[in-house]
């Protein structure tokens, strides 16, 4: 799945007139927003603050609560490893170095090409079959460090 | 004749290629000029062997796993040579008929009973699996017999805390007000569990059909299932089983020509651990960051904005139909003491032979492992299990004889919780472990209170420092009383139980922390 960098701000404005009247709106927004155009910029900030009568401050306390949410750009490919403990059970410390040492990021940063960016994730409910990698919204089960270098080489193929 | 090949959507089917072995299989039979018909299933939960792909035949299905696509040829000529012409199998992969399988024979499933065996989408499978007679029977009944059912069949709440579901129904059921609430904690944050996972991508009616009930019982007309975004296949397949139990009048303004009101909607986390609190996943649903409230008032009392509220987990939720339609007489007769039905447990780590187990409760968890595990993946020998996520205590293998309930876990100091079991071998450093639950519990807490904020951050140092032979005796006396602090001055479970792992790794594996191993009852 790819996800586009830039949008207009109009679709912005859009989804959040659409969904701005539900009870408890604010996350079904911010899911939205960051589906659409990758992150949740501070412009688009004050826009959803002003639209649901809340202060810029408060959307962005909330924003900074959940690990899931950003506000800037990610990797063209968001890669994520489980650490939690059924994958360790499986090698997925050894998998993170690996990974670390071959994308040369640690975590919470991108590739300078900005092609894939590297973060953790507590379980994906995947934990007989760890280590376990999510690219975006595709899951990897069983990821020894080769197949997690023919997964990157797959999606790496795709790219071009 | 045509084919019927059943090939999982499930998502650990997905992760290890099940899409891409549908695609091998469509081509081959177009290739081939064969009638078939893939029916894309849930999962039966034996995930050492996915994608598992099962052929219908006059015997029943066979299967045949784990498959990769490369398989498909063969595996299609051992069909078409062999179990079309009415004899066995003989492809390395087949496992033969799919229900005579060791693993799921010796299985109770109520709640899992259809779970691979229907398309989760596919309504009339539903109905033909007894589908929505619970619904139907509780249309019939009053709204104070529906919650009688639940409280004689004995469910206790399948999220952790295993308090009893009838009582948490009577009390929203009993609160005067315009306005309810029904929510479905979706959020199974636990590492090691996937049994609310398989029930909404196998069997999303029954977890609909267990929230319809529900808003019946206690009159409320709106549902919300709160679902972890870590779950997009979950998604994907519960919004388009609600839009098909919408457009059959299952749901919205009147319910099988009941005249009754119920609406249901999918709202997804954001990767927050403590958001699978009841009160953190309220204020989330707000819009608002997952901070725990108070308590009291309890939710069944002041919930979702400020409504009587029941909040309970997906498979308390999912054993509501079986109760309604069987009796709750049905139900209550499995299980053991006040632990009553069955509980799908949830083997993973490394194991040979991870998946879900549906058991009563009662059985040893030495057992269950013996039984089903198949060894650890590695080879080594079992050096610690973890059950009840990541709050739950790591039990030795000379502790494992404690038998699957409530009370004989909390008796062992230990946690039986949402019934995951996470098993390690000897390479596994019971120190680091500590450390991890420390850190996780860092990361993961909302921050409220400064024992569970600020704690882990110093558990995590004072662990380090015994690690570096930095004054390990006086460091080990910190960390108790750290653990200590913590369980005293924390607001909710994240913080209090945070210790239980880090206990039960030095007090049961005391020379991964450099202790003498004769004290071994260090608290
Ligand atoms: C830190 C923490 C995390 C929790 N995570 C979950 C969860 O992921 N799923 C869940 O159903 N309950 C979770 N719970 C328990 C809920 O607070 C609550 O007890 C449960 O949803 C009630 O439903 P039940 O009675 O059906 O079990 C968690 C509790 C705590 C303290
Ligand atoms: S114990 Fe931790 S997670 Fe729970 S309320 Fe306090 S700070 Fe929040
Ligand atoms: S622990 Fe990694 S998927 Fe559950």
């Amino acid at each position: 799945m790819k996800i586009e960098f830039s949008s207009p701000l109009s679709n912005v404005e859009n989804i959040i007139d659409s969904l701005k009247n539900k009870e408890g709106a604010l996350l079904p927004i911010l899911h939205a927003i960051q589906k659409e155009v990758g992150y949740i910029a501070p412009n688009t900030i004050e826009r959803i603050a002003t639209k649901l009568k809340q202060t810029p401050a408060e959307i962005h306390g909330v924003i900074s609560f959940y690990h899931q949410f950003r506000t800037s750009p990610p990797g063209k490919y968001k890669i994520q490893i489980c650490r939690a403990e059924a994958c360790q059970s499986r090698g997925s410390r050894q998998l993170e170095e690996h990974a670390k040492e071959r994308l040369n990021i640690d975590y919470h940063q991108m590739t300078s090409d900005k092609k894939f960016s590297l973060d953790s994730v507590y379980c994906l409910g995947n934990c007989a079959t760890g280590p376990n990698i999510r690219i975006n919204d595709e899951l990897y089960g069983r990821i020894s460090n080769e197949k997690f270098d023919q997964v990157l080489s797959n999606v790496d193929r795709d790219l071009k | 004749m045509t084919m019927k090949i059943f090939i999982p959507r499930e998502s650990t089917a997905v992760s290890l290629g099940a899409h891409d072995v549908a695609q091998a299989f469509t081509q081959y039979a177009s290739r081939h000029d064969i009638d078939l018909k893939i029916v894309r299933n849930g999962s039966r939960g034996l995930f050492w062997l996915e994608p598992m792909i099962e052929i219908e035949t006059a015997q029943g299905r066979m299967a045949y796993g784990p498959v990769e696509s490369s398989d498909v040829a063969s595996i299609m000529e051992d069909i078409t040579h062999n179990i079309c012409n009415e004899k066995p199998p003989c492809h390395a992969l087949s496992l033969g008929l799919t229900e005579d399988i060791a693993y799921l024979k010796k299985q109770t499933r109520l709640t899992f009973a259809r779970a691979g065996i229907i398309d989760p989408v596919s309504l009339d499978d539903y109905l033909a699996l007894d589908g929505f007679k619970g619904l139907q029977k509780a249309l019939a009944l009053s709204t104070q017999d529906i919650v009688t059912s639940v409280v004689e069949s004995g469910l206790r709440g399948r999220g952790g805390a295993a308090f009893p579901t009838g009582i948490k129904w009577q009390t929203v059921r009993d609160a005067v007000a315009e306005q309810k609430y029904i929510v479905c904690n979706a959020d199974e944050g636990d590492s090691g569990t996937f049994a609310d996972k398989l029930v909404m991508e196998c069997d999303p009616f029954m977890l609909i059909e267990g929230i319809i009930i529900a808003g019946l019982a206690v009159g409320a007309n709106q549902g919300y299932i709160y679902l972890r975004s870590e779950y997009p296949i979950a998604d994907e397949i519960l919004q388009h089983a609600i839009k098909i139990a919408n457009e059959a009048g299952y749901l919205g303004n009147d319910i099988c020509g009941s005249g009754k009101r119920f609406h249901l909607e999918v709202r997804l986390g954001a990767e927050a651990y403590i958001c699978g609190e009841e009160t953190a996943l309220l204020e989330s649903l707000e819009g608002k960051r997952g901070m725990v409230r108070f308590k009291p008032p309890l939710p069944a009392i002041e919930g979702l904005f400020g409504k009587p509220t029941i909040v309970n987990n997906v498979l308390s939720l999912a054993a509501i139909p079986f109760i309604m339609s069987q009796g709750s007489h049905a139900y209550q007769q499995y299980g053991t003491n006040r632990s009553r039905g069955t509980l799908p447990f949830q083997l993973a780590g490394n194991v040979k032979q991870g998946g879900l187990i549906e058991l009563p409760f009662g059985s040893s968890l030495k057992d269950l492992i013996d039984d089903f595990s198949g060894g650890t993946e590695s080879n080594r020998p079992i050096k610690a299990i973890q059950v009840g996520g990541p709050l739950g205590a790591y039990l030795p293998v000379n502790k494992l004889d404690i038998p699957l309930d409530y009370e004989a876990f909390s008796k062992a100091s230990a946690v039986l919780g949402h019934g995951g079991i996470v098993v390690f071998d000897d390479s596994v450093d019971m120190l680091e472990q500590a450390r991890f639950s420390m850190e996780f519990c860092v990361v993961e807490s909302c921050g409220k209170c400064t024992p569970c904020r600020i704690g882990s951050t110093r558990g995590v140092e004072v662990i380090d420092k015994i690690k570096n032979n930095d004054r390990r005796v006086e460091n080990m006396t910190l960390l108790n009383d750290l653990c200590d602090t913590m369980i005293d001055g924390s607001l909710c479970a994240m913080g209090s139980m945070t210790p239980i792992p880090v206990r039960s790794a030095y007090s049961d594996f005391p020379q991964d922390f450099y202790l003498p191993t004769q004290e071994s009852n260090h608290d």
